[in-house]
């Protein structure tokens, strides 16, 4: 299973202002997999998260990637992943097709932009100023920025806030043809998940390992 | 070397867009600009001798606080919509994407204040020969004031109202651009050579593209990282 491993977290610990959020967790995320990482609210998931995109710099332990310690393959590991936050990262003043440009300028993938609006259904859309959309429609745009990337693994902080039931089950077909194209998924809900192939990873007592 | 191109021409049209979309927003720092330099000889004096002593300092002054008005939003909305924590993450070098920032926010102010200046000087009765040293001092003064700002603007990006502690921040360091911006001015009204000056506006503005980007990007990922 070594090499399938794409992710492997050591000890991870993290604290802000003396107060420990992330207390030693161990995880690993393999390919073909989605983790779903639990815990009640301050406990420190979307830290997780935002610590393994290296928006954050852990207080200690170790991330791997491929095998290969984060700060040596730093930029072969940005290449590769995609963050979507709480904050959706768009320019509301900006149309939808003008928002994904910007993103696929930075990480570019094989899906239209077009094609990629259309999918998310938000056909015609596309030279809407985004402040003229709906909260939806504005996570839908966001989220179309899953389908015109290539990245490999998706670290998604609540993708299925503000999404109507279809919007939900958009976001887990997408999930799902993911990993089936190798790629690995870690998100962070609230939710349950319509989806088998899910691992948990519990924050609460993060001295505990990960596991089933 | 394409790559980093790309990271500043993603960013300097991005930004460009962005103050096309709010025009008006934009607008108000050169309107600032115009309305302030009308007050004075309306407050002081009329006479031209006086207002001829007094149009470098002013002008200079007035580019400086306009400069200053629209710095403070050059990362807060990035920083509040998520697009800086997207930069910051994004395998590509940070400090093109700043570098395209800035020269956006200078297109936006520094040219446009550039450019509304001989209004202003024939406001306050600038000697016709100082036109032209006046708008070749904006144009490569105004540079660096956006530099500096960006500083100010990224070290406050965090704060509610960091407007006043961006000035405070940032003032210091234009001190000597406001000296050799209006001795430009000053030269050429007295009928010296005005090159010397100009040229170390020049200077100052070479060092601003080297290092500020640099400066920039330190401080973004220091203050995102806590």
């Amino acid at each position: 299973m070594v090499n399938s491993s794409l992710l492997t977290v050591n000890d991870l610990r993290f604290e802000r202002d003396d107060i420990p959020v992330i207390n030693g967790a161990c995880l690993t995320l393999n390919v073909g997999e989605i983790l779903q990482i639990e815990g009640p609210n301050g406990s420190g998931k979307t830290t997780l998260l935002r610590i393994l995109t290296t928006a954050l710099q852990p207080s200690g332990g170790e991330i791997l990637y491929r095998g290969q310690i984060l700060s040596e393959c730093r930029f072969d590991y940005l290449s590769n992943i995609l963050f979507l936050g709480h904050q959706s990262a768009l320019k509301l003043t900006l149309t939808a097709e003008e928002n994904l440009s910007w993103t696929t300028s930075e990480l570019p993938g094989s899906v239209s932009i077009m094609e990629a609006l259309e999918q998310v259904g938000l056909r015609g859309y596309s030279d809407v100023p985004c402040h003229k959309l709906s909260e939806g429609q504005q996570r839908r745009v966001a989220l179309a920025r899953l389908l015109v990337t290539n990245a490999e693994v998706w670290f998604l902080d609540e993708p299925f806030s503000a999404l109507d039931k279809q919007g939900v089950q958009f976001v887990e077909q997408c999930m799902e043809r993911h990993i089936k194209g190798g790629g690995a998924v870690m998100l962070t809900t609230h939710q349950p998940i319509g989806m088998e192939p899910v691992r948990r990873y519990s924050l609460v007592g993060s001295s505990v390992g990960g596991g089933f | 070397m394409p790559e980093s191109n790309r990271g500043f021409s993603a960013y300097f049209r991005r930004d460009l867009l962005l103050a096309y979309r709010r025009r008006g927003e934009v607008a108000s720092p050169i309107i600032f600009f115009v309305m302030v330099a009308t007050l004075i000889p309306l407050g002081i004096t009329p006479e031209a001798d006086s207002l001829k002593e007094l149009a470098p300092g002013t002008i200079w002054v007035m580019a400086l606080l306009a400069t200053l008005l629209s710095a403070e939003g050059l990362f807060v909305s990035d920083y509040k919509d998520g697009s800086l924590e997207q930069l910051l993450i994004s395998p590509n070098m940070l400090v093109m994407p700043i570098f395209g920032k800035v020269t956006a926010h200078w297109i936006t102010t520094g040219l446009p204040l550039t450019l509304a200046s001989p209004l202003i000087g024939l406001m306050l009765s600038l000697p016709s020969v100082a036109y032209l040293p006046m708008m070749a001092g904006l144009a490569l003064g105004t540079g660096c004031l956006s530099f500096l700002a960006a500083i100010g603007a990224a070290l406050t990006v965090s704060l509610q109202k960091g407007s006043l502690l961006l000035t405070l921040i940032v003032m210091p360091l234009y001190m000597p651009i406001i000296i050799f911006g209006s001795a430009v001015m000053q030269y050429s009204i007295d009928g010296m050579a005005w090159s010397g000056p100009l040229a170390i506006l020049g200077a100052m503005l070479a060092v601003a593209i080297a290092l500020c980007p640099l400066a920039i990007a330190a401080v973004l990922r220091l203050i995102t990282i806590n």
